[in-house]
């Protein structure tokens, strides 16, 4: 293979903005918490007011690894009437949505509050979030769609939610969080899996959330770099989990969407599953093929915070290891790490994977014409 | 396929414990009171369970105990096939999990013990790592002080999993007695359990544990170069053994764009993560996590992924003996172009273990 890397310098910075895209990763934010309320019963406005959301971690608010900057969001985010980043569909449509001609934007949205100790709370929550999400954004801008939030530590409330929302074409997939309190895979999730393949959705599991153990698997780290690089690590355990539990063999229709999780670990790990799971096959034999195979059949990723080798030819091997097709652009917007479609891939490559890397990838997988 | 290759230096063999009774003689006589009247169990770790193929390849299992703990069948299996000069024991035995720090100081002791009777007296190929009790840095150093004085101890051993991230201030002085005494630090695959193996919780199989050995690796490395233990301890070298090495590039692109991104939070980190493993980071060989290399395109991935590592330094010869990680004597992947395998072999592990080279004179453990 011969590559010819182009120099970000040269590169016609309206060149990723001149083709339309998909951005797999975009965070609304409401203006507070009233918002919610029309679909709140007053029980939950006045758990709200009262206890307040308690996540399994420290604080009241904000996490116990200060961001970087604040709401972890890019400082010209903050919309000009104030308010949080991402809370404004005006100003997102004027800063983001059209200068980069996004066509399809996923809503994935955080702090819904998904990981709740409250399990009635945490399903009340959710519930209220994705009507939110259709009043505020979808039915404001078409290109936006939806993400059914769930709470998926408790499954029979997560698969009401998901057979409520079935068919409605506001939503293109069901959200989880990557920290759950158990590894992805674990049985008491199936339920989850289940229902949103009937849905016929895919289920996008995006980094983050607290489910209560340490972001390493050797205790607390000190820095919020350690937790940011830790979600890779995170999630990585999370695909091994549902790949040996059999999740994927079991439903064969259920697609994931690893978000911001990073992707170029992917080859590694699948190699690692491949090797561990030929020596150890005697204790799965549920798994009836290759756990890469899985992986290759069931598995897109987006790819912001897209990892940046130097050279940056080493990532179109780990690109073509995982497959063109599976690979959704994402820009994280408004967070601080937001990754430019302009400049995220300084790479010369054919006009098909360029379209599927930056538009049709999403639009298959998540059914949009 | 056959292969030896003389002069050979295997970074990673595993002798066993045969038995808690075979620690009884170096252990005082609290210790010993201690395992006869609470009927203690072996402390063999839920890492390796004994009848796993994993932890013992099949033509390498003895009819009765632990693979590994048998010197003749080491030399026999693990040794001569290779035509290996030096090879370093990393003993696994459960001293790390315990809960109390004195009596994993007082194992740990006996372990150490024990390895220069039993195993270093008796081939003159073998060296070893010094088995530290984490419990308690300040035991843990003490060990480091009396074991060092036998130059045929060239590393502290760690388990990739233990109470805290190992980057922490909290373990430094280990860190400190290391470079002062020119010990290489080895991460071994493994766990004390204390924390879930996961970042996720406790898994339901086996194979989802050997597996996340790889992310905890990528954890600690993460938390090494975080907190600055390279800043403060140049000329330490960090051995990951039974690693894996096929994740390393993607793990540092990611870690190298956070650093750029988060590096206020980190000032004293001066280099990219990068630049600071190729310095003070190697890897072992086995297990090889990478394609299979019995195809072509095998092989040619494996090769793109090691130039994904930019360094022929890297990488460490090891077999990883008695854990099953390949048959045969391939214990080379394919492929592999002559002048990396002879850093592989020779080079790299001389350059990573600085007392290696020091004169092999028995100076006995007291």
């Amino acid at each position: 293979m011969n590559v010819q890397i182009r120099d970000i310098q040269a590169a016609d910075p309206a060149a990723g903005s001149r083709m339309a895209i998909a951005d797999g990763d975009i965070h609304p934010a409401r203006k507070s918490d009233r918002e919610l309320f029309p679909w709140l019963a007053k029980r939950w406005q006045d758990e709200l007011a009262g206890i307040g959301q308690r996540y399994r971690q420290p604080y009241q608010s904000g996490p116990a690894y200060p961001k970087s900057q604040p709401n972890a969001a890019r400082r010209d985010a903050v919309p000009p009437g104030g308010g949080k980043p991402g809370c404004d569909l005006p100003f997102m449509q004027r800063q983001h949505l059209d200068p980069n001609n996004v066509a399809l934007g996923i809503l994935n949205p955080l702090g819904a509050g998904q990981g709740l100790q409250n399990p009635d709370f945490c399903a009340a929550m959710c519930a209220a979030v994705n009507e939110w999400q259709i009043a505020h954004w979808t039915s404001q801008d078409s290109r936006l769609k939806g993400s059914i939030v769930v709470s998926y530590e408790d499954a029979p409330a997560a698969v009401a939610e998901i057979r409520k929302w079935a068919g409605n074409p506001n939503f293109v997939q069901v959200m989880m969080l990557s920290r759950t309190g158990e590894p992805m895979g674990n049985r008491r999730y199936w339920p989850i899996y289940e229902a949103a393949a009937e849905a016929g959705l895919p289920l996008g599991v995006h980094a983050f959330g607290y489910g209560g153990h340490p972001i390493t698997s050797g205790g607390y780290p000190t820095y919020y770099i350690e937790e940011m690089t830790g979600h890779a690590q995170c999630c990585q355990s999370g695909l091994t989990s549902l790949v040996i539990e059999g999740v994927f063999a079991r439903t064969p229709a259920l697609k994931l969407v690893m978000i911001e999780a990073g992707f170029a670990w992917a080859p590694s790990l699948a190699w690692r599953l491949d090797k561990t799971w030929k020596t150890l096959k005697q204790e799965t034999p549920h798994l009836t093929r290759a756990p890469s195979e899985y992986i290759r059949d069931h598995v897109w990723w987006t790819t912001q915070p897209m990892e940046e080798p130097e050279p940056r030819e080493h990532l179109l091997d780990t690109i073509g290891w995982i497959g063109w097709d599976r690979l959704i652009f994402a820009t994280d917007y408004p967070h601080w790490d937001f990754d430019d479609p302009a400049t995220a891939l300084p790479l010369r490559i054919s006009k098909e994977q360029r379209q599927g890397f930056f538009l049709d990838n999403a639009k298959r997988v998540y059914g949009v014409a | 396929m056959s292969f030896a290759y003389p002069g050979g230096i295997d970074c990673d063999i595993h002798p066993a414990v045969p038995s808690l009774q075979a620690l009884l003689p170096y252990l005082d006589e609290h210790w010993r009171e201690q395992v006869a009247v609470r009927g203690m169990d072996e402390l063999a770790s839920i890492a390796y369970p004994a009848n796993s193929p994993l932890t013992a390849r099949p033509d390498w299992k003895p009819a009765k105990g632990p693979a590994g703990a048998d010197l003749v069948r080491l030399r026999r299996e693990a040794l001569d096939p290779f035509a290996t000069s030096l090879a370093i024991c990393n003993c696994l035995y459960g001293v790390q999990l315990l809960f109390s720090e004195d009596m994993a100081a007082a194992f740990a002791r006996a372990v150490n013990d024990w390895m220069a009777k039993e195993w270093l007296d008796r081939d003159p190929r073998l060296r070893a790592s010094i088995v530290v009790p984490p419990q308690s840095v300040e035991r843990a150093v003490d060990e480091i002080e009396r074991c060092a004085k036998d130059s045929r101890f060239v590393q502290v051993l760690l388990l990739v999993m233990g109470d805290q991230p190992l980057g922490k201030r909290h373990y430094w002085p280990i860190y400190a007695a290391a470079e002062r005494h020119g010990l290489t630090i080895g991460i071994h695959a493994g766990s004390a359990y204390h924390n879930p193996p996961t970042p996720v919780g406790w898994p339901s199989y086996y194979t989802e544990d050997y597996v996340g050995q790889a992310q905890a690796f990528q954890s600690q490395l993460t938390s090494l170069i975080c907190e600055g233990v390279f800043n403060r301890y140049p000329n330490l070298k960090v051995a990951l053994l039974e690693s894996g090495f096929t994740w390393l590039p993607a793990h540092l692109w990611r870690l190298t764009k956070y650093w750029r991104g988060l590096r206020m939070e980190i000032p004293w980190v001066d280099r990219a993560p990068t630049d600071i493993v190729r310095s003070n980071v190697r890897l072992s060989l086995q297990p090889v996590d990478g394609p299979p290399t019995s195809t072509k395109e095998g092989r040619d991935s494996l090769l793109r992924i090691i130039d994904h590592l930019q360094s022929d330094e890297l990488l460490l010869f090891s077999t990883d003996y008695p854990h099953w990680q390949f048959d045969g004597n391939a214990v080379l992947p394919e492929g592999l172009p002559p002048d990396l395998i002879r850093k592989i072999m020779i080079d790299n592990p001389l350059a990573t273990y600085s007392r290696l080279a020091l004169t092999a004179a028995k100076e006995p453990v007291r």
